[in-house]
């Protein structure tokens, strides 16, 4: 069986972002890191194969040469090895863009388990995953809290406002992982070792017969016109509570109509 | 089903995907029906069964046309059926944008509709409005750090717009029914759903449409302590909410947790008892309009974006601002 994890090399977090002259998110000028919330299905992959499910598990990424580091660091988790689509043509590609190239690769690389985040940490779209099962025309597991693979069949739980639900498909499926899943494991230093050692396939637009027209900021169906930091809020009024703290709040609440 | 709803021909209909709640049509899609109007005529799809309250309830906020596909692959799988069923009428309608709640399922239905349509998706409205090539739609990204204006140039634009992003207006209109037969693929039946589990309900409002939201946070300490959470939350009409410091711990829900990995609101009133005010809690809330903490730190980054603060220890504020509260 092939398990194919897609991640994504994004930036910090805790890092300033801005963006670039052309109005694309400026990932040069920040430090990156393997977006956490793929780290979830990294280990939702290695605890599949740990419980016996015999797997290949390779890693999936598009990006710009640097995102080859997030492979690694997966590489460094565990899996077997990893597949870099690397084009400057991808520069600037929207969601559609990107789940066509997506789709592609995987149909190139061959898979029977697709594992996804449940958004990636710059984007914040949380669209991908359903958007490259439609290009595959593969069943969508998404929001798994759960997740189990018994021979043909995935199972998972996925958890929401008003309850839970079962949902079972048949392989191939891609399925998404939240953040309840349990917490991703460190690479040991033995791991970060053997990661460095493991075979990293690099394939171009052209590789995956996918169009150079057909992706990238040309093509983007959706554009940013315009991009501004958003007005830093005014900091108000600060007490230190005497005992008159909650009497304070209440004035305001009821200055601002909320009582 | 035939064409385009009645009205100004040159005003193009704008398809609104309605989401319910035991029944009840959500807030979030009467928000969607009035930025509908800006751009052209609100129509609406319903998914399941439209009883009288749901069809008064659209027509009173505007919906002209109220579409109706009712087949049980929607509730017995996930997802596809609903995209195929917004994709279905979208292609029958031509509308000028569809509106998605943007919600874990919508982003899901309005991302697969676009790539059905072929269409360009924008996710995230805190706003649209009319332009010359179509609509602008307002988005907070990068952590809520950046609003950026975008449109979509291939496509019917398919729009996913956040809860509370505007008031929902009552425009009555006399909606037309019409129910659309949608023919599913093998794929809308694949992702079964095998059993659910219901939640007892707590009574509070919907935390991501709620207008007032109380928040615990670390400076809590333990589940016990969100008891006094609780009390103030229903003390205010509010709905609960913690950070992920706090559901990490097991002390409150997960999908209570507001922040990047959490829920986004942004409420009337957000007040936040314990919670510092990492950039990944503030991601979550500073769209609220106004921003009551209370924490014992006074360096807490949560005192540079709130209205109101108070520097004092959340396990005697807080019960003394329920019993106030409660007195009135």
């Amino acid at each position: 069986m092939k398990i194919v994890v897609l991640v994504k090399y994004v930036p910090e977090p805790t890092a300033s972002w801005s963006y670039a002259e052309d109005l694309t998110l400026d990932r040069a000028g920040v430090e990156g890191r393997l977006s956490e919330l793929d780290e979830y299905a990294v280990e939702q992959a290695l605890q599949l194969t740990e419980k016996g499910l015999q797997a290949d598990i390779v890693y999936l990424t598009m990006g710009p040469a640097k995102a080859v580091e997030g492979l690694r660091k997966a590489l460094s988790m565990g899996g077997t090895s990893g597949v870099h689509v690397l084009d400057d043509a991808l520069h600037g590609s929207d969601a559609m863009a990107t789940s066509l190239v997506l789709a592609s690769a995987l149909r190139h690389v061959g898979f029977d388990l697709v594992l996804t985040g449940m958004a990636s940490t710059d984007a914040e779209m949380s669209v991908v995953p359903a958007m490259v099962a439609a290009r595959l025309g593969v069943p969508q597991v998404t929001w798994a809290a759960t997740l189990a693979v018994d021979g043909t069949t995935v199972r998972i739980r996925r958890d929401s406002d008003t309850g839970s639900q079962d949902v079972e498909a048949a392989l191939p499926a891609l399925v998404s992982v939240t953040d309840q899943t349990g917490e991703a494991r460190y690479p040991s230093f033995k791991g970060i070792m053997a990661g460095k050692k493991k075979p990293v396939q690099t394939l171009t637009l052209a590789d995956l017969g996918v169009d150079a027209a057909a992706v990238g900021t040309g093509a983007a169906k959706s554009v940013t016109r315009s991009a501004s930091p958003r007005p830093p809020r005014q900091a108000g009024t600060v007490v230190v509570d005497e005992g008159d703290g909650a009497a304070k709040i209440v004035e305001f609440l009821t200055a601002a109509r909320f009582v | 089903m035939t064409a385009p709803p009645e009205g100004n021909p040159a005003v193009p209909p704008v398809l609104v995907l309605v989401e319910r709640s035991g029944g009840t049509v959500r807030k979030p899609t009467l928000e969607m029906l009035t930025l509908a109007r800006r751009i052209g005529d609100p129509v609406a799809l319903v998914l399941g069964p439209a009883d009288d309250a749901t069809v008064a309830t659209l027509g009173e906020y505007g919906a002209g046309t109220v579409y109706v596909v009712d087949s049980p692959e929607l509730s017995d799988f996930l997802v596809v059926p609903h995209a195929e069923a917004l994709t279905e009428v979208a292609r029958q309608v031509q509308p000028a944008a569809v509106l998605v709640t943007s919600s874990a399922d919508g982003k899901e239905i309005a991302g697969r509709a676009a790539v059905a349509l072929d269409s360009g998706i924008v996710t995230d409205a805190t706003d649209i409005q009319p332009g010359p090539d179509g609509p602008v739609v307002t988005q907070s990204v990068f952590s809520g750090q950046w609003l950026a204006d975008s449109s979509v140039v291939a496509g019917p634009p398919v729009i996913t717009v956040r809860p509370n992003s505007v008031t929902p207006q009552a425009v009555p209109a006399q909606p037309a029914v019409e129910p659309v037969a949608v023919t599913f693929s093998d794929l809308a039946r694949s992702a079964r759903v095998t059993g659910t589990t219901a939640k007892q309900s707590s009574g509070r409002p919907d935390l991501t449409d709620a207008a007032i939201v109380v928040a615990g946070g670390r400076g809590m300490g333990s589940a016990d302590a969100f008891a006094v959470v609780e009390r103030v939350a229903d003390a205010l009409g509010a709905a609960v909410a913690a950070s992920r410091a706090a559901t990490d711990m097991g002390w409150y829900g997960h999908e209570f947790q507001v922040g990047q990995t959490g829920k986004t609101v942004a409420p009337q009133l957000y007040l936040a008892g314990g919670i510092s005010g990492a950039i990944q809690h503030r991601a979550g809330m500073q769209g609220s309009k106004t921003i009551v903490a209370v924490n014992k730190d006074p360096k807490a980054p949560i005192f540079e974006i709130a209205d109101f603060g108070v520097v004092g220890d959340v396990h005697t504020v807080l019960p003394a601002l329920a019993d106030e509260l409660e007195k009135r």
